[in-house]
């Protein structure tokens, strides 16, 4: 295909990775054949909690889908030129993270074969089918602007002029995407600890801290595997904007904190009981949950201090406590604390079995595959100007 | 640049009506519906609990249900499937009863789909198999579900179950005349739509001797649901989350007036 001739010449090391993954996939894909025939009842999913691993890492994945607007939108509309090598880098990371997103929902259907159903009938008052749109339409202008910004790249002539609507329109679009994820959730009567406004608002601010956090990163492995160099400048800004949204994703959980606890009203209370202190003798969560908090604080400290942010061999470990810690929140608590205490006030425990563990490494490791397929490509391009001319 | 600010929050801005303004539509539409006279079926249920204790551990309206329409019966709790079942008091109602409500306190009630007016779960489903009937009736389409279980997160009442596994091995016995389920689909009590089409009252309500279970029209006067209602104070499953369930439970009034 397009340009990928780039992806199959590569070192030992690359090649090494490459078949990592591979390994990594197949194991998921061989589990997933288990699933498929027994059915959801192999993974550690029940009456009580419907949704549990598969469903919390596609809300996560979302927001790192979303976060490709952060570097856009600075320079598409501020016409911020540190980010501009970075763009098309963020737009890689949103295709991938959009499939991991497609994936997760897949794995997560009783009747996969059926899932066309969606298109078949469509139901515009489902948030299901507008998270569908949202992110196949995302999905669609990401790849469209990426691949005329790397083929104009690799003519070295200027993006041509149309795309440039498709462009402002994936911003907009980036901030639709996580909000539907967070209308699938809020406007659950039953479901208390989802029943808050500021949910979408929260995805967002965690989604805009853990996605160029991860960004940060990526941009430093591709430093140091390749002559390709994103700019000390632009990883300084992206740490800014990591800054920023971490203290207002905190400032919008104490928030509901104290909406939650101040009105006191009992089903609201117990979610943050479950999460923070047990409920009924079940406190399987809470380690997870004290240690995101105490990630998060620590990864504030190291932010905010301008010293220690632009010291660029401790941002790596912050970027890593700014991910650990928000995909704690969104990719446990969140679902998992959702659902428990149920509406009759049970309590029953969820751990992820085997198998289901082994789809989500899965589709994490076809995420890997594609960013690194994708970044090596882009890599290709910006090396090897000269490699066009030579043959 | 300032334009292309405009433009996208003017995109932005756009989006977020078109969907708040299906909902409100809606909403200011039913509040102008509250006006007409009520024609036609709207199937309902009366519950007497205190009727329903008389025999203790009594399960025929369970029994009675999954026996006719297949449901199984698993062994791992974690897969259950189950259409009508018993809960504690407090746990069906989110009660307090330290000092208020003690004839009930600790005390098995039944639960089930309460085929509510505003049904979330109609409401959520991605592919409408799912679907409020005229006469009321909450109805499943077991060969349209994908099973994305976004129902059952939906259900305020924990009503739905999921089929984990393939239930056709754990039926003791298959009734003929109703589908079985396959792996990968929800299902949930349908009021007993089939019997109901051959003019017969629901399973549960057949099977309980101590006529603890009321069915009928809502709509008409003379209906058994609609005489207890009028003479009996009743509560219903979570009235303040706006779903208008169709289960009414009777907490007090003249318990012994009707048969």
């Amino acid at each position: 295909m397009f340009m990928f001739e780039k992806a199959v010449v590569g070192s030992r090391r690359y090649w090494a990775w490459v078949f990592a993954l591979l390994a990594v996939i197949g194991a998921g894909f061989v589990s997933y054949l288990y699933q498929l025939n027994v059915g959801l009842g192999v993974t550690g999913l029940s009456r009580d909690i419907t949704w549990g691993f598969y469903i919390a890492q596609f809300t996560f994945f979302v927001g790192v889908a979303a976060s490709a607007v952060m570097v856009v939108l600075p320079y598409y509309l501020h016409d911020y030129k540190a980010f501009g090598k970075l763009t098309i880098l963020g737009e890689f990371l949103a295709i991938s993270a959009v499939t991991m997103c497609m994936l997760f929902i897949f794995v997560d259907m009783g009747q996969p074969t059926r899932v066309l159903n969606v298109l078949l009938h469509p139901t515009p008052n489902s948030m299901m089918f507008w998270d569908m749109v949202s992110l196949s339409g995302y999905l669609f202008l990401n790849a469209l602007i990426s691949l005329v910004a790397l083929s104009a790249e690799r003519k070295a002539v200027a993006p041509p002029k149309w795309i440039k609507p498709f462009i402002l329109l994936s911003i907009p679009w980036a901030v639709s995407i996580h909000t539907v994820t967070a209308f699938l959730y809020n406007g659950l009567p039953g479901r208390s600890f989802w029943l808050t406004a500021i949910l979408a608002p929260r995805f967002l601010a965690s989604a805009f801290a853990a996605g160029p956090a991860l960004l940060i990163l990526l941009c430093m492995i591709v430093r140091k595997v390749s002559s390709f160099d994103p700019g000390d400048e632009a990883i300084r800004k992206l740490s800014v904007i990591v800054t920023y949204a971490m203290l207002v994703n905190v400032f919008f959980v104490l928030m509901e904190v104290f909406t939650v606890f101040y009105s006191g009203i009992p089903e609201h209370v117990h979610h943050f009981q479950f999460l923070f202190a047990g409920l009924h003798g079940e406190a399987y969560l809470v380690p997870w949950m004290w240690t995101s908090m105490a990630l998060a604080a620590a990864a504030i400290v190291l932010l905010v201090v301008p010293k220690l942010r632009n010291n660029l061999r401790i941002l790596p470990v912050t970027c890593v406590m700014v991910f650990v810690s928000l995909w704690i929140d969104k990719g446990l608590g969140l679902i998992i604390g959702g659902f428990t205490p149920t509406p009759l006030g049970e309590v029953t425990r969820y751990t992820p079995t085997l198998p289901e563990l082994l789809i989500v490494a899965a589709i994490w490791a076809i995420g890997f595959l594609m960013i690194t397929v994708f970044y090596k490509i882009a890599l290709a391009i910006r090396e090897g100007m000269g490699y066009e001319i030579a043959h | 640049m300032s334009t292309d600010r405009r433009t996208f929050l003017g995109v932005a801005g756009l989006g977020a009506l078109a969907i708040a303004g299906k909902a409100s539509v809606d909403a200011l539409a039913s509040g102008a519906e509250t006006g007409k006279p009520k024609a036609g079926t709207r199937w309902a249920m009366v519950i007497d609990p205190l009727k329903c204790l008389k025999e203790e551990g009594c399960k025929a309206c369970t029994d009675a249900c999954h026996k006719v329409h297949n449901v199984p019966l698993l062994a791992n709790k974690k897969h259950e499937v189950k259409w009508i079942w018993k809960e504690p008091y407090e746990r069906a109602f989110a009660a307090e009863t330290e000092y208020t409500q003690e004839a009930l306190k600790e005390k098995p009630v039944l639960v089930f789909c309460n085929h509510c007016d505003n049904p979330p779960c109609v409401r959520v489903c991605p592919t409408q198999a799912t679907w409020k009937r005229e006469d009321g009736v909450v109805m499943m389409d077991w060969h349209r579900c994908i099973g994305c279980r976004y129902c059952v997160a939906a259900c305020p009442y924990g009503s739905r179950s999921f089929n984990w596994v393939d239930p056709r091995p754990s039926l003791a016995e298959v009734t003929p005349e109703y589908p079985t389920r396959t792996k990968g689909v929800v299902e949930k009590c349908t009021f007993c739509e089939e019997r109901l089409a051959e003019g017969k009252l629901p399973a549960c309500v057949e099977a309980c001797e101590e006529k603890a279970i009321l069915f009928g029209n809502l709509h008409d006067e003379a209906s058994p649901v609609r005489a207890r209602l009028k003479d009996s104070f009743t509560i219903r499953r979570k009235p303040e989350l706006g779903t208008e369930p169709e289960i009414y439970y009777v907490v007090g009034g003249k318990p012994d007036v009707h048969v």
